[in-house]
């Protein structure tokens, strides 16, 4: 199953993707895919390090599936993540991103 | 209200500091997250889904108009502009930035604030009946008392590593407003053998993972003695209570092994050694703290206001909301305002920047400068004058804040859920909202009557759904939201857990199933009989059967 690594970037907390570039991207779009367990490990690896940089807080993978070369979150609490807000709940006040 | 001393400011400053440089040593790297997550959360700083989450402390749900500016504007220059009032009179801010707090923190010192032991295993915001001090009901007002645990808690050198968090609420009146039975201490200020005050003393109480209605273990503490007899309860779990299993930790569950007998006589053997005097706070300082206290001046008024009755005779909307959001006072010709923040649409709780700061412009012009916190996640004026009502439910009608839903099936609380939480599970702001459009018309909530429902997104229960006559639980299931419901919970005096009623359901079947049950309740009910005393009559099987079939 692919993967992409998610974090909290340390400054202020805001959900982060590891990039294809090797920085961290606020749109999972944007997010580097492991398609193997090797890749996945790697880029862990990776993500530790900008841990210990400073960069970002709380890293783990997480599984999504690839749509026509869109990057989907399996579970509904990372679509709420990586929407950066709730995913079906429109508010009464307006929430900028 | 109590106000900082020059010790307080000192204190609050020195705290302020300390954590600036905290977190400009985690910045640098001076501290790892390891290392650094155990000291924002003394501070009140979580990691949520989105974003860091401030939540800060409103003890006993007691504002000041200026308190309440000053979190509109922390809202509105380091947040979103809106916050969260939660179950336990605080509120919280969602996307905080972690550069941004030691900021926060000094413009909260500046208005008597701060976030301290709103997490970690410490004793946390002492809760009160949101009334205090205007109810009918009243013995004695619990915020001196919430004041006096306050100031003795406080980095509390014994009790601020204790097995897991502690919470205590207080009520002073004969009715439970505090939903004390559900806290890990329960204070009921009643009458003594010789008429006078003191303490019925709950332990044991909780939500969470395994739910328990506290157990009386003193049912007359003189009040003279509540700090050492308080700390004698606190020594025994904290020597007792379980480091082991984060689950079986709490006070609850030592109380329930050990048996409330058992338990009690370790208490009062503690209690018999301990040098009371040391501990009990000395007379001249109670009645110190206790001046802080005194209501405000409230003049002599005629009970009955002409312009008020031709309203209520002429405006059925107003009169509606007067029925259930304007609630009787103490003193004739004044009465105590709910400010529902239940408007269908809006998420139970939230309150922007620009409500806060109306509220506290109503406060000053109408409520003598005092704004209480519900643990039902609304706002309250306690003193207003009766013929200021109607104007102040004009200025609430331009708001969008004049939703006469209190204690009405619109009245849900509602944790934050999915939409923020890390803990959760599933949402609970949608399905909340589904629900208050389904039952938006104020003329079927009538007929309905008093209902508490209550939603969490999780087990750990911040939306108190076990003590909801209806309760709502979100779960996860291999991947999809489910939701668990509960019913015969109750928070008050005949306080009860609720009893899962069958099998879960979607979210979007969740609106239907509320809908059944109260069809089920309305079809069943004899006249005058609430929700509960239904359920409690019936049982579960018309319940069972409306959304299950027979069989």
């Amino acid at each position: 199953m692919p993967n992409v690594i998610t974090a909290n970037r340390l400054t202020d907390g805001v959900v982060v993707y590891l990039a294809a570039d090797g920085e961290w991207s606020e749109q999972i779009a944007n997010a580097r895919v492991a398609d193997t367990d090797e890749e996945t490990k790697a880029l862990e690896t990776e993500a530790e390090n900008a841990v210990r940089e400073r960069h970002v807080v709380g890293v783990y993978p997480m599984a999504v599936a690839l749509n026509e070369g869109a990057v989907d979150p399996l579970s509904v609490r990372e679509r709420i993540r990586a929407a950066h807000r709730t995913t079906l709940t429109e508010d009464w006040y307006d929430v900028p991103l | 209200m109590y106000r900082y001393d020059e010790f307080d400011h000192a204190f609050v400053r020195e705290r302020v500091a300390e954590f600036k440089d905290q977190v400009e040593r985690r910045l640098s790297g001076a501290l790892t997250e390891e290392e650094f997550r155990p000291l924002r959360l003394r501070n009140g700083l979580y990691l949520q889904l989105h974003a860091y989450m401030l939540r800060i402390a409103i003890p006993y749900g007691v504002l000041n108009s200026r308190q309440l500016r000053q979190l509109a504007h922390i809202g509105r220059k380091w947040d979103r502009g809106y916050g969260h009032f939660t179950t336990r009179q605080n509120l919280q801010f969602n996307w905080v930035k972690l550069v941004d707090i030691p900021d926060v923190l000094a413009a909260l010192a500046e208005v008597e604030m701060h976030c301290i032991q709103t997490s970690g295993n410490c004793v946390r915001n002492v809760t009160a009946d949101p009334y205090a001090a205007a109810a009918v009901d009243e013995l004695e007002d619990p915020r001196p008392w919430c004041e006096i645990l306050r100031q003795w808690s406080t980095l509390h050198p014994e009790f601020s590593w204790l097995p897991r968090k502690f919470k205590i609420a207080i009520s002073g009146a004969a009715e439970d407003r505090a939903a004390t039975a559900f806290h890990d201490i329960g204070l009921r200020i009643v009458k003594g053998p010789k008429g006078e005050n003191g303490f019925r003393v709950l332990v044991g109480g909780g939500m969470g993972r395994i739910p328990y209605v506290g157990q009386e273990i003193r049912s007359f503490l003189p009040k003279e003695h509540l700090l050492s007899y308080i700390e004698s309860i606190l020594r025994v779990y904290n020597l007792f209570g379980r480091r082991d299993n984060i689950h079986k930790a709490r006070i609850k569950i030592l109380v329930n092994q050990l048996g409330i007998d058992t338990f009690r006589e370790a208490v009062e053997a503690d209690w018999e050694a301990t040098h009371k005097t040391a501990i009990d706070l000395p007379e001249d300082e109670r009645h110190r703290i206790m001046s802080y206290f005194a209501p405000p001046e409230l003049p002599e008024r005629p009970a009955r206001d002409e312009a008020l009755a031709a309203r209520r005779e002429s405006d059925p909307a107003f009169a509606n909301w007067y029925k259930h959001n304007v609630l009787a006072h103490r003193v004739p010709g004044y009465a105590s305002i709910v400010i529902s923040l239940k408007e269908p649409g809006r998420t139970p709780g939230d309150a922007s920047s620009e409500t806060m700061d109306l509220v506290a412009d109503l406060a000053e012009r109408f409520g003598h400068d005092e704004v209480r916190v519900n643990y039902t996640q609304n706002l309250v004026l306690p003193h207003v004058a009766r013929a200021d009502i109607p104007a102040l439910y004009d200025a609430l009608v331009e708001a969008g804040l004049a939703t006469g839903n209190n204690e009405l099936l619109g009245d849900m609380i509602c944790c934050p859920g999915l939409d923020y939480c890390n803990l959760a599970n599933a949402r609970s702001i949608p399905i909340a909202k589904e629900i208050a459009k389904r039952f938006e018309d104020p003329a079927r909530q009538e007929l309905i009557g008093s209902l508490r429902l209550n939603m969490s997104g999780c087990i750990n229960a911040c939306g108190h759904h076990h003590a909801g006559n209806i309760g709502i639980l979100g779960v996860d299931k291999k991947g999809t939201e489910l939701y668990q419901i509960t019913l015969g919970g109750s928070p008050k005096d005949d306080a009860a857990i609720g009893t899962i009623i069958g099998p879960g359901f979607r979210a979007e079947a969740v609106p239907q199933a509320i809908d059944t049950i109260v069809d089920t309740y309305l079809e069943n009910r004899d006249e005058g009989e609430s929700f509960l005393e239904t359920w409690r009559r019936v049982g579960a099987a018309p319940f069972k059967e409306a959304l299950y079939g027979a069989g």
